[in-house]
């Protein structure tokens, strides 16, 4: 029974970071119906700029944690920039096809230009510790301070973005760009400024991710992303891709899957269990647990 | 008000366009009629920027509309019913309603409109919380329609709204633009359905393959011969 509630709370860890980083993807895909393959390599834009920030921040005086801030603020510019740079002239001139392969060049880009940057290189660098060490016990679990602050931070942001989409001006122009861009236009949208939005605010969130992810394996090199991102990629077609909630669910159920693998099956084995469900999902129900066909235009 | 002149359109190597001109007057119901595929959706893209043009203007009250972005064009005034309604399918229809409305930051005058919406569209108020894509098509066409009126335009496009409509429908959406009109707003009208169009309308356009071959008071083309064997069926 220990256990079972160790493992799962592992599980929920794991999974709030991959569910972070589904969003991004998910957001990215539901507007402009991209897979974004650069997604994953923001998290190590974001992982590399608090490499760099947190010393300072210590330096100052200030919580190591509070880097985060700067590789938001980096990341943001860095998804946008890409938006700009790479995918806006490809969208205009291109084929879907055109821009996916242009996204794959993308992530084999910022990866290389990691690895050429001197002060970077191609050796992997640990970071000061993050949160405090220790924890609590809940009955016989053993709680640790990193794992909860983990689960509240996503599960704050989380509320937030669904909120945000929601219920501000800027969210509900973001869900109509992502239905209907001419509509969008026709109601006084402006469809270039909101898909830069997104993707801000997806490259983001990739940057909370790197912090979460860094608090518990506190190395960083250029190819971090690779992997990570792609296991939340899988996150996010499970939930339903372009679907915000369904992001959050399918990041969770992955984290839940690997973490129980790793458990009573193999650690060896995560992986294959991971991608095994993204092709049962993909045979099954190819929407996506919360994908439906809801609204098809008449 | 609205003022089309020798306007060119191409999609790749097919000259959709091929310089027509038109113009409606203040608080006029013009439309504008023709065969699939003849250009009439296409007239409307351009004249709401959602199309480039490849040569000519685009003036609304004298100001040219290519300088403006498309996202703008509401701002003037300008509001457009699309074909095939474009509800956003999974807000639900006061969210479609208000989307409307997305220029206007004035609480009070939203919530104005919106009663006035639900005036012309009692079935909207009902169904208010329902999302958009559940509606039927008559449904989704006053939806689309009450859409546009959020912002109080002056001038309204509406882009064959009678689609796919049973008849009894069709005669429910003809009477309220009829109502619109009365109530003085301007509005560019392109359908198929020839008879129905020229039987609200002030004046008509007919389009053929990208050009206006004919033109004139509604009643008159509706009496003319070459009129009444292509397009009304007699």
């Amino acid at each position: 029974m220990n256990t079972f509630f160790q493992t799962l709370i592992v599980g929920l860890r794991l999974g709030s970071i991959y569910a972070l980083v589904a969003l991004g993807y998910t957001m990215v895909y539901g507007i402009i119906r991209l897979i974004n393959f650069a997604h994953g390599d923001f998290i190590m834009v974001g992982g590399y700029t608090m490499i760099f920030v947190m010393p300072l921040m210590l330096r100052l005086g200030l919580p190591a944690w509070l880097g985060v801030l700067a590789a938001i603020v980096v990341c943001a510019l860095v998804g946008m920039g890409t938006e700009l740079i790479a995918y806006r002239p490809v969208r205009r001139k291109g084929t879907n096809m055109t821009a996916l392969i242009t996204a794959i060049a993308m992530s084999l880009f910022l990866e290389n230009l990691a690895q050429a940057i001197p002060a970077i290189g191609p050796n992997p660098k640990v970071s000061s510790q993050i949160f405090g060490n220790g924890g609590f016990k809940l009955g016989t679990v053993t709680m640790e301070y990193t794992t909860v602050i983990t689960l509240v931070i996503s599960g704050i942001v989380m509320l937030v973005l669904y909120a945000f989409t929601q219920r501000t001006r800027l969210g509900r122009a973001m869900r109509c760009v992502s239905e209907d861009k001419a509509a969008a236009t026709l109601m006084g949208i402006n469809v270039n400024s909101t898909i830069l939005l997104t993707f801000g605010i997806g490259s983001g969130l990739a940057a909370i991710a790197a912090l979460m992810y860094m608090a518990q394996y506190p190395k960083v090199y250029t190819t971090m992303g690779a992997l990570l991102g792609l296991k939340a990629f899988v996150s996010a077609v499970l939930g339903g891709i372009g679907i915000i909630p369904g992001a959050m669910l399918g990041g969770i159920v992955i984290g839940l899957v690997e973490s129980f693998t790793t458990s009573y099956i193999s650690s060896s084995m995560a992986d294959t269990f991971v991608f095994l469900i993204l092709i049962v999902v993909l045979i099954i129900k190819p929407a996506g647990i919360l994908g439906k066909n809801v609204g098809e235009k008449v | 008000m609205l003022e089309v002149n020798n306007l060119n359109v191409f999609y790749g190597a097919i000259h959709a366009l091929k310089g027509i001109s038109l113009t409606v007057g203040d608080g006029e119901l013009v439309s504008l009629i023709g065969a699939n595929g003849a250009g009439k959706t296409t007239t409307l893209h351009a004249i709401s920027g959602l199309l480039p043009i490849a040569s000519g203007s685009i003036l609304l009250d004298g100001k040219d509309l290519q300088k403006v972005p498309s996202h703008k064009i509401i701002s003037l005034g300008l509001a457009h019913v699309p074909e095939g309604r474009h509800v956003f399918a999974r807000m639900t229809v006061e969210e479609n309603l208000r989307m409307g409305a997305y220029i206007q930051r004035d609480q009070k005058s939203i919530q104005k409109n919106l009663d006035k919406v639900y005036e012309y569209f009692p079935r909207l108020k009902e169904r208010w919380k329902q999302l958009a894509g559940t509606l039927s098509g008559g449904e989704q066409q006053m939806l689309a329609t009450g859409r546009a009126l959020m912002t109080d335009p002056t001038i309204v496009l509406m882009d064959e709204p009678s689609m796919g409509l049973s008849p009894l429908l069709v005669k429910e959406i003809f009477s309220i633009i009829e109502t619109l009109h009365r109530n003085g707003i301007t509005i560019l009208l392109v359908e198929q359905n020839a008879k129905m169009a020229l039987a609200v309308s002030d004046r008509a356009y007919v389009l053929e393959t990208g050009t206006i071959s004919m033109s004139g008071k509604a009643e008159e083309l509706a009496n003319d011969d070459r009129v009444r064997k292509a397009y009304l069926g007699a």
